[in-house]
């Protein structure tokens, strides 16, 4: 029953998307019905346009943000232990930090072309700054009695870093990778806009470009439901792998 | 065995805050601390006492005068010298196993021994049942206990505390006391007990070292009359009240120093 309650809302937005157009309230090319919408999705699945275009994507996305988030993170511990790395890699971050990453993505076909390999680094750049600032502040945070007392146990430095600061800064490691999780959906599906042949968001503007709104609506709504289904994802993922935290 | 002696020579210490002017924490201490010996280091907050233990522990920089342990300089860190910290410092990722666990896996001891090694500590401070609980899961005494247990596994020859019990109730903190002076009486250890209750350092300890307020320096070095673990009517005796109200009034004295000179700041 709560359950049920706690989904209300997106029923009735249903019922209304549904409603509006069949009672002529919008035009139904702007808002298809959503019944309309789940037909074209259907077409969309048997005649495996989602499966093809959705799977480019996600080896793209995978790609980019494993690069991001792996690397990222490495940069924000190693910046929050070793200080002239931190001095001369911090102005850069600052500055580059709040740049809407979406804007290099023209810098990239130029860089890497119009394949996978652009896409790919968009999303990597767009995933690698918050997941190098979350993995510094969360090192930077780090108890400095949990350091001593690793080191009084006869752990050596590089251990140290290894076996406390990073287990130390996980929640704010894994928070970063979330924020970058969600980030890697805009750059997806922004890159895909622009760039290549293949891909939900080229499926998405190339259908939209055709007139087929009914078809687009169902790429948008197939985005938006994988992107939501990954956070839930994670988040499940990071619950377990923070039980400590109780 | 080496030699656990441990002493401070004319060591000064200066705090040097991000922001704002550098302060003197420690003007010219020696001190003397014998083979065996519980010292407690007693004196008003801020005094730099915690200073004076994590210089010897190896985590700060000794920048002026020596530390020597046994004869040898203290250079850094060392398992020679096990710590305890007031706020337990355990690894809140690791159960209370695993956080025993870890320093013996630093030792290099083989995988059986550590195992076993880690049950007789956790039985030792009465924690079977709770191998497999988080930090998170027990209380502060509790907590304190895992924190004893992880530092005497190691078996360092050189015990530093820093007001270990000062988050305990006095209830708990009574029972602490108890269990650690029997460990000790087991296992013979140099101790260092940095505290600002008297009572505690009092009953504890076999002599008490009276820091002055900022900056602190060794004001009086004070025999408690008794060593090792004292029976519990001690704290009736007219000794021990005694030696409690002339601590008191050397403490109190120092304080008062301090709020003064806080106030003067303003």
């Amino acid at each position: 029953m709560k359950a049920l309650l706690r989904y209300l809302p997106l029923v009735l937005l249903a019922v209304m998307w549904e409603a509006a157009p069949r009672l002529n309230l919008v035009d139904a090319r702007s808002l298809p019905p959503l019944s309309a919408v789940a037909a074209a999705w259907w077409r969309l699945l048997i005649d495996r346009d989602l499966a093809s275009n959705g799977l480019s994507s996600l080896g793209n996305l995978t790609a980019g943000l494993l690069l991001g988030v792996v690397i990222g993170a490495a940069l924000g511990v190693l910046m929050a232990w070793y200080r002239p790395l931190d001095d001369l890699v911090h102005p850069l971050v600052k500055a580059l930090y709040p740049m809407p990453k979406s804007a290099l993505i023209p810098v990239m076909i130029l860089w890497f072309g119009l394949g996978a390999g652009s896409k790919i680094a968009s999303i990597f750049l767009g995933c690698l700054l918050p997941a190098v600032l979350s993995a510094y502040n969360g090192a930077r945070g780090v108890d400095r009695v949990l350091v001593w007392s690793a080191l009084a146990a006869g752990a050596s430095h590089r251990a140290v870093l290894w076996e406390v600061v990073v287990p130390a800064a996980m929640p704010d490691i894994l928070a970063g990778v979330r924020t970058a999780l969600a980030l890697s959906f805009i750059l997806l599906v922004a890159s895909e806009f622009l760039i290549g042949q293949t891909g939900m968001g080229y499926l998405i503007s190339f259908l939209g470009e055709g007139g087929a709104y009914d078809a687009m609506f169902a790429g948008v709504l197939t985005v938006a439901f994988v992107g939501f289904l990954a956070d839930r994802i994670f988040l499940a993922v990071m619950r377990r792998a923070l039980i400590w935290r109780e | 065995m080496a030699g656990t002696e441990i002493a401070f020579e004319e060591v000064s210490h200066t705090y040097r805050p991000p922001r704002g002017k550098p302060v003197l924490a420690l003007d010219r201490v020696s001190l003397k601390v014998r083979e065996r010996e519980f010292m407690a280091l007693l004196g008003p907050s801020g005094c730099g006492k915690s200073t004076l233990l994590y210089l010897l522990g190896g985590f700060l920089p000794v920048e002026q005068g020596r530390i020597s342990v046994g004869g040898r300089p203290v250079t850094g860190p060392g398992s020679d010298r096990g710590i305890v910290f007031q706020n337990f410092a355990l690894f809140p990722w690791k159960t209370v196993r695993q956080n025993i666990l870890y320093g013996l896996e630093k030792q290099r001891m083989p995988r059986d021994a550590r195992l076993r090694r880690a049950q007789e500590f956790i039985d030792l401070v009465h924690l079977s049942g709770f191998e497999d609980s988080y930090p998170s899961q027990l209380s502060g005494g509790m907590k304190q206990r895992v924190a004893i247990a992880r530092t005497l596994a190691i078996d360092p020859a050189t015990l530093l505390m820093d007001e270990p019990f000062g988050a305990l109730d006095a209830q708990t903190r009574g029972l602490m006391h108890e269990e650690l002076l029997g460990i000790i009486e087991r296992a013979p250890k140099t101790v260092v007990f940095v505290t600002h209750d008297v009572r505690e350092a009092v009953y504890l300890a076999d002599r008490v070292a009276v820091m002055s307020a900022r900056p602190g320096r060794i004001k009086e070095i004070v025999e408690t009359g008794h060593t090792g673990r004292p029976p519990p009517e001690i704290v009736k005796s007219r000794e021990f009240i005694d030696k409690l109200d002339y601590l008191w009034d050397s403490v109190r004295q120092e304080a008062l120093v301090a709020q003064t000179e806080k106030r003067l700041q303003r």
